[in-house]
């Protein structure tokens, strides 16, 4: 069992990495890595997110939306299925959910909070944390297998950004085209890195 | 702007909700026998072109797909278990995908090498009948693959252990290279050979590197250079369904109940 | 049509290309390009999405609260992103299959909710629905031209079809499988980014 969740943790975090495998939540991968400081805290962030809304919203599928979820209301409802209304549901679930990080960082653990600023609203919007919801629901998890799976998924995302921070942080002194500069670089960077990524592909614990 | 009043806030949000799912509704609701329809084709394609009755990639009429299934295709629903057929199951509706995640008509399947999780107590198997004859059994097989569950159907002849052909219709494996298993040259390299040695062991393989032609290496199919994973894969899930936690039993009682007749 | 319409059409498919310049929109434009055929259907798919989008949220612009403004415009985007993948699995159901995933992201991808926030809220109708065909463009135009080279270098196909013979059916072109892999994607769109950006210095960093 442990090695069960041990090996889906591993592809998570590395063969199954969010950015470089699957290319989610781009956007803010190239935008946020000009930093390790501020990757660090997206990463962090993003990790957090998704260990609470990949199981959050695997509740939500399994008792609300599949066919034949809503059983434990009227258990004559066997071929209800809204599982076609599950992208507004998760992304309502998510941005909820970082709603109510933001606000419980804010109360808890306020430097936490300021340090993180604005990225805390952004990973609303940041495709690897619905991805993961969907991805949850094409392969059938558990609760148990969706929550380390999301941390997992967070981990890699946390991995693969500070990495590509520091690669950014040493180019500065680097004599890179003018054309090239900025984000031409960083997309060839990220292809590299993607290349090292693909070694973990196959691993079985 | 001033700004507005909670009044206004909540029935503004009220009123956007409203219309959101009238228009997501009515058209799930309205398109929905559609893609019922759509997935059922999709399915007898695959049987069809398995069993030889169609070519992939060919454009057919939904109506012409229709009256080749009909003409030729029997489903039966077969106990797992025991290898016998359940007639109570319309096998029309029976969505065996789904009956596999339903606790009510699955178990969970023993450790095995194709990464089957869970196993359903009936699945639906295809025959194809030419002139009263059994010619084909056209079964459903399944397994994990690199990046995704592989989903197809491995036709047998009526030996049980010729085999016909294999196919997969749907799978996540990367494109050029696991996914090569849609080739068709790569199919065609298994019509003729053998699931079973003469022992009555399941001995069907995929290798690694080239193997011979199916008269002189009846057991053993190539492998797809650079995809050794979806090939092993490919090579675990068709020995499980072969065996007594798949279709082993079925495959035993069709050669005793066909065994006799002609 | 005048300046501003033309603008708001033209400006997104070089000088202000979605994914080159405003970097939006990488997400599926890296997954959905092994083949021409997904990555033609995805662009149809965003630029209905993103003109509708645009269009509706801009003729109710006046009349949403400032507070609730993020969650309406998802709601609304989230409700078109619906309806197409409905659409798609009713009429084309062998593309939905290879789009699956990806065609849900279209909700997240940050072009939609970028441009709707940026411009359909400040502008009207008419202008909105131009700026949201002309990001769909220029979307699309990065989508087909990596989805060209990497089905071409990747497979020697085109739309399916063989175009270069390849070794292991007798020809003479080896398929570069690096292509179709996310690393083929990256490299693509960065040299991409490379020539316009050459093209058009106005563009580049410091």
């Amino acid at each position: 069992m442990l090695e069960h969740y041990l090996s889906l943790a591993v592809k998570a975090i590395f063969v199954d990495n969010m950015a470089l495998a699957f290319f989610l939540g781009m956007c803010s991968f190239l935008a946020v890595s000009k930093k390790v400081e501020t990757a660090l805290g997206l990463g962090a962030a993003v990790t957090f997110v998704l260990t609470v809304t990949t199981p959050l919203n695997n509740l939500l599928y399994k008792y609300l939306l599949a066919e034949g979820a809503l059983t434990w209301l009227n258990p004559a409802w066997t071929t209800v299925d809204l599982s076609f209304v599950r992208f507004l549901i998760f992304i309502g679930s998510i941005a909820a959910s970082v709603q109510v990080v933001e606000m419980a960082l804010d109360r808890y653990v306020p430097k936490l909070y300021a340090a993180l600023g604005v990225f805390l609203p952004l990973i609303a919007v940041n495709c690897a944390i619905l991805g993961a919801s969907l991805f949850m629901v094409e392969r059938d998890y558990t609760l148990g297998e969706s929550t380390v799976f999301g941390f997992g998924s967070g981990v890699g995302f946390w991995l693969a950004i500070v990495a590509l921070a520091a690669i950014r942080e040493k180019i500065v002194y680097s004599n890179v085209p003018p054309a090239l500069r900025g984000l031409g670089i960083t997309f060839l960077i990220t292809g590299l890195m993607a290349i090292a990524f693909m070694a973990f592909a196959g691993i079985q614990l | 702007m001033q700004p507005h009043s909670n009044a206004y806030i909540v029935g503004f949000a009220a009123a956007v909700c409203l219309v959101c799912s009238i228009v997501v509704s009515s058209t799930a609701v309205a398109l929905r026998p559609r893609q019922a329809q759509n997935r059922e084709l999709d399915r007898q394609k695959q049987v069809l072109i398995v069993a030889g009755l169609m070519h992939a990639g060919e454009s057919v009429e939904a109506a012409e797909v229709q009256r080749l299934f009909d003409e030729s295709i029997v489903a039966r629903a077969v106990e797992l278990s025991t290898g016998t057929y359940d007639e109570s199951v319309d096998t029309a509706t029976y969505d065996q995908r789904k009956a596999t995640r339903d606790p009510a008509m699955s178990k969970p399947a023993d450790p095995n090498t194709a990464g089957i999780r869970r196993l359903p107590y009936k699945a639906v198997v295809y025959q194809k009948v030419v002139d009263g004859e059994i010619e084909m059994l056209i079964l459903p097989i399944e397994g994990a693959g690199l990046w995704s569950t592989l989903y197809g159907f491995l036709a047998l002849a009526s030996d049980t252990t010729t085999i016909e052909g294999i196919t997969f219709y749907e799978h996540g494996e990367t494109p050029g290279l696991g996914g090569e298993v849609d080739n068709p040259s790569w199919k065609a390299l298994w019509p003729g050979r053998h699931a079973f040695n003469d022992n009555g062991e399941i001995a069907i393989e995929v290798i690694k590197g080239n193997a011979g032609t199916p008269a002189d290496d009846p057991y053993r199919v190539d492998g797809l250079s650079g995809a050794t994973i979806t090939a092993r894969a490919v090579s675990h899930l068709v020995q499980f369904w072969l065996a007594d936690d798949g279709f082993g039993p079925y495959l035993d009682q069709f050669r005793a109940d066909e065994g006799g007749a002609g | 049509m005048n300046q501003a319409r033309k603008k708001a059409l033209l400006d997104p498919l070089f000088n202000d290309n979605p994914i080159a310049a405003q970097v939006l929109g990488i997400c599926s434009a890296l997954a959905v390009t092994t083949k021409l055929e997904t990555s033609v259907v995805m662009s149809l798919a965003v630029i209905a999405v993103l003109s509708l989008s645009n269009l509706t949220v801009s003729l109710i612009r006046n009349l949403i609260p400032s507070s609730i403004r993020i969650i309406v415009q998802l709601t609304i985007i989230a409700s078109l992103v619906i309806v197409t993948d409905q659409i798609l699995q009713a009429f084309v159901y062998d593309i939905s299959k290879q789009l699956s995933v990806f065609v849900g992201l279209i909700i997240t991808n940050c072009i939609v909710m970028g441009r709707a926030e940026a411009y359909a809220m400040q502008n009207p109708p008419f202008e909105s629905l131009l700026d949201g065909l002309g990001n769909g463009f220029g979307y699309s135009l990065i989508l087909i031209v990596v989805g060209f080279f990497r089905e071409l270098i990747g497979a020697g196909k085109l739309f399916g079809h063989q175009v270069l013979p390849v070794v292991t059916e007798g020809g003479w072109y080896q398929p570069n499988g690096l292509f179709v892999l996310s690393p083929g994607a990256f490299f693509l769109i960065g040299i991409f980014i490379w020539w316009l950006r050459t093209w058009k210095p106005e563009l580049q960093e410091d």
